[in-house]
């Protein structure tokens, strides 16, 4: 029986573990920096370089961090939805894809930071306008077209970003590479990953309802008054935001949108009330706990967090694929 | 007191075959419909075109006095509720949870189920033989009992117009009793109209007022079951010769 009292408890305990998981990663580096020191360092009280470290780095790399994975488990939940697939990932229809061809392209010709995200953010869009125009072309919306054309506007981005690494020069190779494999130490101000965050969550939760009967199927969900195909498009334009929102702040990091809300399903359920909010907790904390661990693990050296992601991110996912085969 | 269900003129179409045309009847307060047709023949899309989910090529539906574009999505749904086809169960879900599902055109945006909606979700599962499982996995139904459970998303629902596509689908045959006698205790009792698309010609003259045979090509046939399932209309509706049995007042339609 699905309560308002539950879902409380289940919001205020994965909050806590993101408050955690930020608290380990403004501690955690190659400047160990204690409790009492952090918030000191938060309410501004001191200088020094502990502090500054706390706050100009630590702090907004961390943020970026939870406001991405949050995202990126946002867009996935929503996406699985959608797709009425357990196992579908914000990725699968393209989104990825298109970030990473506007990124690279904007990188291969030299441009700017800003560019770059801006290019990635371009690319997003233009992607999942092109898989919702083709899927719709005949007025259907079937899953199965939405997802095969999702598939192959991927692959022809990932033939596309192919091309412009072969014909990349040397010294921009290594940075290509990492923003293919997300990466947060060029990460820019978290405030707009976070916005988007909160806005997508403030846009999705008086619709969870309605997502919860759409996950059981268009008939059953129109029989029982949900408008479908203005809410499938909500839903579609709202997982692309979130994920072009993340993939151009963090690039293209995996799994954190496939197996989070997978996860978070097995624990408590599929009631999207929860299931939501909960997700992006779960994720957030998740992309922090692992970026906290790519630049710590082999510091000074930093490893691509998608990287670290992937690792962790594959084992679970063919773990739970062998074990309840039902959902595949 | 005017029609629950009220069709006037109405002609459906899938692509090029025709479903129907020029039909109209009326569904009055505690009757029950039975409709009939060979595979193809577009019972399912008749059936959600009578539920407004599907527009009609032509003629007009009325839901207790009003066409859906007027009542809007919701309203509709809390006045007439549809039985589909087949039940996919891509997420998990409890039986109990997959109950309440009927009550959420009666909930507002923010709100939750409470213990009223409970009570008659657990009232719907009882109605259907299945106390007990509210905890229990859909996916470890079996096909009759998911059947049982879609019908009991339905009665919490409480629609005035039940539509239903086959209720008796992987139904065993105590069961397939229990559902006909449970929905035409509603009909009585509660003065609920149910449209129901059947394959049991002898359990839809016991079990329904009237009957509607589709054969195809457009051409109806509307009426009271006792007179519109004979064994020459049945026939033809089949393509199948039967034959009438008869055990006192009771009739019987055979395969010959």
């Amino acid at each position: 029986m699905p309560t308002r009292r539950r879902a409380f408890l289940v919001i205020l305990l994965l909050a806590l573990l993101g408050l955690a998981s930020l608290a380990l990663a403004l501690a955690a580096g190659s400047l160990p920096v204690s409790a009492a020191d952090i918030g000191r360092a938060l309410l501004g009280e001191t200088q020094g370089v502990a502090a500054e470290v706390v706050r100009e780095l630590r702090l907004p790399r961390a943020l970026v961090a939870f406001a991405c994975g949050g995202l990126l488990a946002l867009a996935g939940a929503l996406m699985q939805v959608l797709l009425r697939n357990p196992l579908a990932d914000p990725y699968v229809l393209g989104i990825s894809g298109g970030a990473s061809v506007g990124a690279l392209g904007a990188m291969l010709i030299g441009l700017p930071a800003l560019l770059v995200h801006g290019g990635a953010f371009a690319g997003a869009l233009a992607a999942t306008l092109l898989v919702f125009g083709l899927a719709r072309g005949d007025g259907s919306w079937t899953q199965t077209r939405l997802l095969l054309t999702g598939v192959i506007v991927a692959a022809g981005c990932g033939a596309a970003v192919a091309l412009i690494l072969s014909i990349a020069p040397e010294n921009k190779l290594r940075g290509m590479l990492f923003w293919l494999m997300g990466d947060l130490s060029h990460a820019a101000s978290p405030w707009p990953a976070l916005s988007m965050l909160l806005l997508g969550l403030l846009a999705a939760l008086p619709f969870s309802r309605d997502l919860n009967l759409l996950a059981r199927g268009d008939v059953t969900a129109r029989a029982l008054g949900v408008p479908v195909a203005r809410l499938r498009g909500g839903v579609y334009v709202l997982a692309a935001l979130a994920t072009a929102a993340a993939v151009t702040t963090t690039g293209a990091v995996g799994f954190v949108g496939l197996i989070v809300p997978h996860l978070v399903r097995l624990a408590i359920g599929n009631d999207q009330r929860v299931l939501l909010p909960a997700a992006a907790l779960a994720g957030g904390a998740l992309l922090t706990v692992a970026d906290t661990l790519a630049r710590t693990i082999v510091a000074p050296q930093q490893l691509p967090v998608g990287v670290l992601t992937a690792l962790i991110g594959v084992p679970v996912f063919l773990y739970l694929l062998t074990r309840s085969p039902r959902t595949a | 007191m005017s029609a629950l269900l009220s069709i006037r003129d109405l002609e459906v179409n899938i692509g090029a075959v025709r479903v129907a045309a020029g039909l109209g009847f009326d569904l009055a307060a505690g009757e029950r419909l039975a409709i009939l047709g060979r595979n193809g023949t577009g019972k399912t899309t008749l059936l959600s075109t009578l539920a407004g989910l599907r527009e009609a090529e032509a003629g007009t539906i009325a839901l207790c006095g009003e066409a859906y574009a007027a009542l809007g999505a919701r309203r509709a749904a809390q006045l007439r509720g549809l039985l589909p086809q087949g039940h996919l169960d891509a997420f998990q879900s409890t039986v109990l949870e997959t109950a309440l599902i009927g009550r959420h055109p009666h909930l507002g945006r923010w709100a939750w189920e409470g213990k009223e909606d409970e009570r008659l979700a657990r009232e719907a599962l009882a109605a259907v033989d299945l106390a007990g499982f509210g905890v229990r996995e859909v996916h470890t139904l079996s096909g009759g009992e998911r059947q049982r459970l879609a019908i009991a998303a339905l009665l919490a629902q409480q629609p005035r117009v039940y539509l239903l596509d086959e209720p008796l689908a992987h139904l065993d045959l105590n069961h397939q009793i229990a559902v006909l006698d449970l929905l035409s205790r509603r009909a009585r009792e509660d003065g609920v109209g149910i449209v129901m698309v059947l394959h049991d010609i002898n359990l839809a003259l016991r079990h329904a007022d009237r009957a509607l045979l589709l054969f195809g090509e457009g051409k109806t046939l509307e009426g009271p079951a006792g007179q519109v399932l004979t064994a020459e209309t049945l026939s033809r509706l089949y393509g199948h010769p039967l034959r009438e049995m008869r055990d006192g007042d009771a009739r019987y339609f055979v395969p010959v």
